[in-house]
């Protein structure tokens, strides 16, 4: 992982690639990679769209390793949806094929000077660019059937559906699982889109002939990879639930917390969860033939995910996630897991982000284009985005758009991005998260979740404010350095309730790159990253009056609880004061 | 006696009596209690919500009370 791949797409001919050494980026990974490059190279106040932003593809610091858990991929960029920096994280393939073949980042700069749809191959022997306008507007399931034509069974690829391509900014950034699916998806802030703004429908990743990445100090590195996978196995989260049930164990438990969000935020409790919970799911999967336990990446070894059969027993599309469930079921009244899973699949296919979607048809019934629990109409409503119909390019760009076009209050957007699958009056904490975090409203972003509702580092009580920054702003600092190693967002169960699996993963770190970092460095790396997005976000425009949630969340009352977001501005504006 | 609604979840579901949504205990039952006279292991048990809130093991049911109990969980 010693060079960046640099992909002019405005070149007189069409795309150039050119190969560099790391420079200023030396010894960074995705997103300190990502936002460290964003940061710098691009104009905070440029068009998302235009030529002067840039996609950067970054593996982690310890993808292509043997480390557990360390094959996750960021994707950063200026976002069309939120104005802001984005780092969007995916599982798939892609990072550890793309830190193989040696690459420490691919960056897609520049705007082409016509709309010829590109390709690119990277393998071994290097990398070529071929115009391909065979693959306009094509699903990424049928774009992925149709490499595998060419290409054989050994690839990766990142592309783009026809929401990508028409750039809208709803639209993801699809790489495919072990089984070549474009399941995995670097789905939020509309990153899709920017790929699409360069002309680059796929980049074709094959690692055959490459060996994995090798640490400086193998024996040091090996110990640390034992006491990290036994840390990981031994947590009842980590080596019990996630992998019997996924992340949709989730839907009755914040169901049963009264933070789940129903009928577009109205509510904070679902009557048909039971229809649609991991347990229900898990055994619907195993009934027709599908797994309920399936890993993303080689390397995963808490395999939360799954594969989903339709009612025939053919594969329709992976487990979907809770938050999957939670934006097409609950938010919309859907208890169906069929016509769920199919919203799955259809998002895949045009690459659309199922969070931002789910919430955008939440906003859609609410204006009265279809009726809450209208399973059909949903269906027919990404459709719309998949052929680009006016009323779906309006979808497509979100919930924000869509409220606006159609005249309704009730937005759950923050920086313009839709909250995910957890009511902020409910879940406090994560409400300090969706205010605050740069990336717009999203759970990952520092999960209070973990500590408000699930008991994991701690216990802070949901429904008051005391304690909610604090916990926010440790999460935010320790996910932007978890963010930056590649791994798995899921190894944080067992690293803030086990001191010893946390050091593990410094000494994965440290064996691998032969560096002596300590937690406090690892914290330190955390606040370099979050304070360079800030800068950028600052650039673009943004100020503390952006670090809000919708008026809606401190007026309106929220049952059962009957509680609104009670974290004061004063408060919010204190979550980077470190 | 008092009803409550109790909801037990994930790989508690096996403990799950008959009536689990009317079903009669003695008053002054505790969490505990209950879950030891359901045969339910008290260390697989980590998250009591009574009414939306959570509650700790020792905590005493009252009537109509909606109770879900889990086993360690997370997701995200
Ligand atoms: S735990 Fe789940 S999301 Fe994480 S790497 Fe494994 S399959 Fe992917």
């Amino acid at each position: 992982m010693d060079k960046i791949l640099r992909i002019d797409v405005g070149s007189q001919g069409g795309p150039k690639a050119v190969e560099t050494g790391l420079g200023d980026y030396e010894g960074l990974g995705g997103r300190a990679m990502t936002s460290g490059i964003i940061s710098k190279e691009v104009p905070p106040l440029c068009h998302p769209l235009g030529a002067d932003n840039k996609l950067v593809i970054a593996p982690g610091m310890l993808s292509g390793s043997a480390a557990a858990m360390s094959g996750r991929l960021s994707v950063g960029c200026k976002s069309p949806l939120t104005g802001g920096i984005k780092e969007s994280n995916s599982g798939g393939q892609g990072a550890q094929v793309l830190a193989r073949l040696g690459y420490a980042a691919i960056v897609l700069e520049g705007k082409p000077s016509n709309d010829t749809l590109y390709k690119v191959v990277i393998n071994h022997d290097g990398v070529k660019i071929e115009a391909d306008n065979s693959l306009k507007m094509l699903g990424n399931y049928d774009l992925v059937d149709k490499i595998k034509d060419t290409y054989g069974e050994k690839f990766c690829s990142i592309s783009i559906g026809p929401a990508g391509e028409m750039k809208l900014s709803a639209a993801t950034i699809a790489i495919t699982d072990m089984e070549q699916r474009p399941t995995r998806h670097a789905g939020r802030g509309g990153v899709g889109a920017v790929m699409g703004s360069k002309g680059i429908k796929a980049i074709i990743l094959d690692d055959t002939g490459c060996k994995m990445r090798k640490p400086k100090d193998p024996e040091a590195f090996k110990a640390a990879n034992k006491e990290f996978v036994a840390g990981i196995k031994k947590h009842p989260v980590s080596g019990e639930g996630l992998p019997a049930f996924g992340t949709n164990v989730l839907t009755n438990v914040l169901n049963e917390a009264g933070g789940y969000p129903t009928r577009n935020f109205s509510s904070g409790q679902f009557e048909g969860a039971g229809k649609i919970s991991g347990e229900t799911l898990a055994e619907l999967e195993t009934s027709r033939g599908g797994k309920a336990t399936h890993g993303c990446h080689t390397g995963c070894i808490i395999k939360c995910s799954g594969t989903f059969h339709d009612k025939d027993g053919n594969y329709l599309t992976k487990q979907p996630e809770y938050e999957t469930i939670w934006a097409h079921g609950g938010n919309c009244c859907i208890d169906d897991l069929d016509a769920i899973a199919m919203l799955d699949r259809l998002d895949d296919d045009f690459g659309i982000d199922t969070i931002e979607m789910g919430a955008t048809i939440g906003v859609a019934m609410e204006a009265g284009l279809a009726e809450f629990g209208d399973a059909e109409a949903a269906i027919n409503f990404v459709k719309q985005v998949g052929e680009g119909t006016p009323l779906g390019r309006i979808l497509g760009n979100g919930a924000e758009v869509t409220g606006k076009v159609f005249g309704v209050e009730r937005i759950p957007v923050v920086k313009g991005q839709a909250m995910p699958a957890y009511d902020p009056r409910a879940v406090q904490g994560i409400g300090v998260t969706y205010a605050t975090t740069t990336q717009g409203a999203d759970h990952t972003a520092g999960y209070a979740v973990a500590t408000n509702i699930l008991g994991v580092g701690g216990n802070v009580d949901a429904l008051k404010p005391e304690g909610q920054i604090e916990l926010s702003r440790n999460l935010q600092i320790a996910t932007a350095a978890i963010d930056a190693t590649g791994m798995c967002l899921f190894i944080a169960f067992p690293i803030l309730d086990q001191p010893e699996t946390f050091q593990a993963l410094v000494d994965l770190l440290n064996g691998f790159h032969g560096l002596s970092l300590t937690a406090d460095d690892v914290s330190a790396l955390g606040k370099s990253i979050l304070t360079k997005e800030r800068e950028f976000n600052a650039g673009a425009g943004f100020t503390s009056k952006h670090d809000r949630l919708p008026e809606y969340f401190k007026n309106e009352k929220l049952a059962p609880h009957g509680v609104t977001f009670t974290v004061s501005d004063e408060e919010l504006d204190q979550v980077f004061n470190w | 006696m008092i009803k409550i609604d109790l909801n037990l979840f994930v790989t508690l579901s096996e403990y799950l009596p008959e009536n689990s949504d009317c079903f009669e205990i003695p008053e002054d039952t505790t969490v505990e209690k209950l879950m030891n006279d359901l045969g339910v292991p008290k260390d697989i048990v980590k998250l009591i919500f009574i009414n939306g809130q959570r509650k700790e093991i020792s905590y005493q049911l009252k009537n109509e009370d909606r109770v879900g109990i889990f086993p360690p969980v997370g997701g995200g």
